[in-house]
């Protein structure tokens, strides 16, 4: 595939197993530790699709999925939210800022490349 | 894909696990009960949902439960739907405990048993219980019908969403055999149409044994954002089920509290040290090159010579550079008092108020490691012994509250560390009871500083009875062997009712040694100079040979076991005798050796090379290091040398 994604997550071996499993699954992956490291990110390229946890210092991914929303290289990106099952109001909330779609933590790698097939097709 | 093995992240998710730990900890102490920081408690449950996201993706079902309640528990803090009580911190920080010892068995490669901490599980369900939270209903799955007829009316504004209807309805193909209509009564003329909208609406017949759940799976990301039905495909009227409302909640504001530790990378201590101990030859080659130089004709040479000096400079400053990696600030151990000093009052019924000072000093890591147990037992001595109560306090006009005070800092090539508390202070004539009581050597003449001392005698303990917050069988004069084992120092001052300070004085690290080398035949070893505590030429009648107990030197008033170095070692060449040697006295564990060396050479840093890992252990060698000419020295090991020569003299 070799599409150019973004991984964003706080926990350093969740990031490192979601950026490990897609770069598996043939994707060009970026990390950031945190919503505000991502929209760095996101300022200098645009990417196909951006990953990112809710619960995270700095910005967290709510704040994240908005602000992205807003800028015009992401109106149409998916934006997907790697959430947990005890918070559903979170992909509520989530949804309400602009997230695509999410994934249930915990997941596991097969799961979260099916999720990368809904977005890609 | 082939599967990846999950447990390759193990090392970095027990790594953040800890630290989240000790997140969750230092920020649990910090919460007043009275008046919650939101910021704290938000980092406090980040941490745990941290850990219970990595332990239920990477394996660790029974953590990621227990880390759940407690993670639910935060939540409703967090929300403000629960009021934050004493007894609750108490609670969310046993289990922090017991959070730690269930990731340290699994890091350890131990199966975890939930039933270890079933009593704290049912602790935090009944609490959560006790909050009134509604337990969810699970959601029912109906029985797979023949198939299904659905309607899917996207809201124009479906694509801001970043969903896109096609990929929705190839997914539904894949599901079974799908008869796809497209409703087109909504789209525009062509002038009005909206390219970002989207106008569609379709109706889909899904044949195949299929659950409504895997069909609602399919629209899960977009139910709000559009008109949907799941119908049965029986002769049984159809039930419209739309998509409800959902208010929206507005995020957070963000924070823009930078994050201090951001520009840091993990590295393995191994690679460290590698790199260390290649600067350390690139040192002994260099001095070596400075050496052979130092014999060129410095007209001919001079732009070799200049190259030489710069890299002598070079070399030392990327020696210090490199040291400077293995440093980490003291506050890597000072953290862990809070929460020792927060359970050790609330054991013994006392106020006490912990100050740190100075936690960002840094030394070694393995001095860090090391200094963890001296240091925890003297603030336990604070407490226990030093702090009075908070009626005694009261009644001699002092403040309930006692202060214990943690302060590290540096002082030329050391860390000095020092434990003091405001409490009642050593009393001198309770100390020289106690030792004669004890059978340690003691009189009224005794100086303050020498009856403090007295303290670190092997075997002293001022508590008048044993309890079981310092009375560890562990004494002061453990901590001061461990203390001198890392080439520090100890020393103690107080004052009757004003209180106790103990100063540690530490090496900045144990890959440099302060050395005194001495000569010894045509060999050369490094004495570690805190072991040393004077040299001198003895005059021929301090000297005397006592019968069986080998030679004595009369230092002042005492009498020291006299070892000649040449004779221990068995150093060729002819021995000289006492008075026309130098004797230097070390001292360690209480006991003094007065060794009898040729020559004093000098005092020098030395880079200390492990002998066991080169070679093997040799009694009374702590270590080698290489000298500027490129020879070899060996650093006596003072300790065990004492106490082999102590008991050879004594046989």
């Amino acid at each position: 595939m070799g599409e150019r994604v973004l991984a964003v997550d706080d926990s350093a071996s969740m990031r490192q197993m979601v950026a490990f499993t897609l770069r598996e699954a043939g994707f060009d992956v970026a990390e950031a530790e945190d919503g505000v490291a991502a929209l760095a990110l996101a300022r200098n390229e645009a990417f196909r699709i951006v990953l990112c946890d809710v619960n995270m210092p700095n910005l967290d991914g709510i704040g994240l999925v908005k602000a992205l929303r807003q800028m015009p290289d992401y109106r149409f990106t998916p934006l997907l939210m790697l959430t947990t099952e005890s918070s559903p109001e979170k992909k509520q909330e989530g949804k309400a800022a602009g997230a695509t779609g999410w994934l249930v933590k915990p997941f596991n790698p097969e799961q979260l490349i099916t999720t990368m097939r809904r977005v890609l097709g | 894909m082939a599967s990846i093995d999950l447990s390759r992240f193990h090392r970095t998710f027990f790594e953040e696990s800890f630290e989240g730990l000790d997140v969750m900890e230092a920020s649990l102490l910090a919460l007043d009960p009275e008046q919650v920081d939101s910021e704290t408690i938000n980092g406090i449950f980040r941490a745990a949902h941290s850990i219970k996201g990595g332990a239920g993706t990477f394996g660790f079902e029974a953590i990621a439960g227990f880390t759940h309640l407690l993670e639910t528990l935060l939540d409703e803090m967090r929300a403000g739907k629960r009021a934050i009580t004493a007894p609750d911190i108490e609670l969310l920080l046993r289990a922090v405990d017991a959070l730690r010892g269930l990731l340290a068995t699994a890091r350890d490669g131990g199966a975890v048993d939930p039933g270890t901490v079933e009593p704290l599980r049912a602790e935090l369900a009944q609490c959560l219980a006790g909050g009134g939270v509604v337990p969810q209903a699970a959601e029912r799955d109906e029985v797979p019908a023949s198939g299904w007829r659905i309607r899917f009316a996207p809201k124009p504004e479906l694509f801001a969403s970043g969903n896109d209807p096609l990929l929705i309805l190839r997914e539904l193909q894949q599901l079974g055999d799908a008869t796809i209509v497209c409703d087109v009564d909504a789209l525009p003329s062509f002038g009005e149409l909206d390219p970002e909208s989207c106008h569609l609406a379709w109706t889909i017949e899904l044949r195949g044994e299929i659950s409504r759940a895997a069909v609602a799976d399919v629209f899960a990301w977009v139910e709000d954002d559009c008109d949907l039905s799941i119908a049965a495909l029986t002769p049984t009227p159809a039930q419209p089920q739309s998509g409800s409302k959902v208010e929206s909640i507005v995020a957070s504001a963000p924070r823009a509290e930078p994050r201090g530790d951001s520009a840091s990378i993990r590295v393995a201590t191994a690679k460290i040290d590698a790199l260390i101990n290649l600067v350390g030859e690139l040192v002994i080659t260099q001095a070596m090159l400075q050496q052979l130089a130092s014999h060129l004709d410095p007209v001919h040479n001079e732009a070799l010579l200049q190259g030489l000096s710069q890299l002598d400079r070079n070399t030392r400053v990327l020696q210090e550079a490199v040291m400077s990696t293995r440093m980490l600030p003291v506050d890597a151990v000072f953290s862990r008092f809070p929460r020792v000093v927060h359970d050790l009052a609330g054991k013994l019924g006392k106020q006490v108020r912990l100050q740190l000072v100075g936690e960002g000093t840094e030394l070694d890591k393995s001095v860090i490691e090391k200094i963890s147990d001296p240091l925890t037992h003297l603030v336990r001595n604070s407490l226990d012994h030093g702090l009075e109560s908070p009626d005694e306090r009261a009644a001699a006009g002092k403040d309930g509250c006692g202060t214990v005070t943690l302060k590290a800092s540096h002082q030329g090539g050391h860390i000095v560390i020092e434990v003091a508390d405001d409490g009642r202070g050593l009393s001198r004539g309770k100390l020289l009871a106690k030792a004669s009581e004890k059978g340690i050597a003691c009189n009224e003449q005794m100086s303050d500083a020498e009856v403090w001392q007295l303290i670190f005698a092997p075997g002293f303990s001022t508590a008048a009875q044993v309890t079981d917050v310092s009375g560890r069988g562990v004494g002061m004069d453990v901590v001061k062997k461990n203390i001198q084992a890392l080439g520090g120092s100890v020393e103690l001052a107080s004052r009757e009712g004003a209180g106790t300070r103990v100063t540690i004085r530490l090496p900045l690290t144990l890959a440099i040694l302060d050395g005194m080398s001495v000569a010894v035949g045509d060999d050369i070893y490094i004495l570690p100079l805190s072991a040393v505590v004077e040299s001198l030429q003895p005059q021929p009648e301090q000297i005397r040979r006592v019968a069986g107990e080998g030679t004595v030197v009369r230092v002042r008033n005492e009498y020291v076991p006299l070892l000649p170095v040449k004779d221990w070692f068995r150093v060729p060449g002819a021995s000289r005798p006492p008075h026309e040697s130098i004797l230097v006295l070390v001292e360690a564990d209480g006991h003094k050796l007065a060794l009898q060396v040729d020559e004093l050479v000098g005092q020098q840093q030395v880079v200390i090379k492990s002998l066991e890992a080169n070679y093997k252990r040799v009694a009374g060698i702590s270590g080698a290091t290489i000298l500027g000419d490129g020879r070899v020295a060996l650093i006596l090991d003072i300790a065990e040398i004492v106490r082999l020569a102590t008991r050879a003299l004594a046989a």
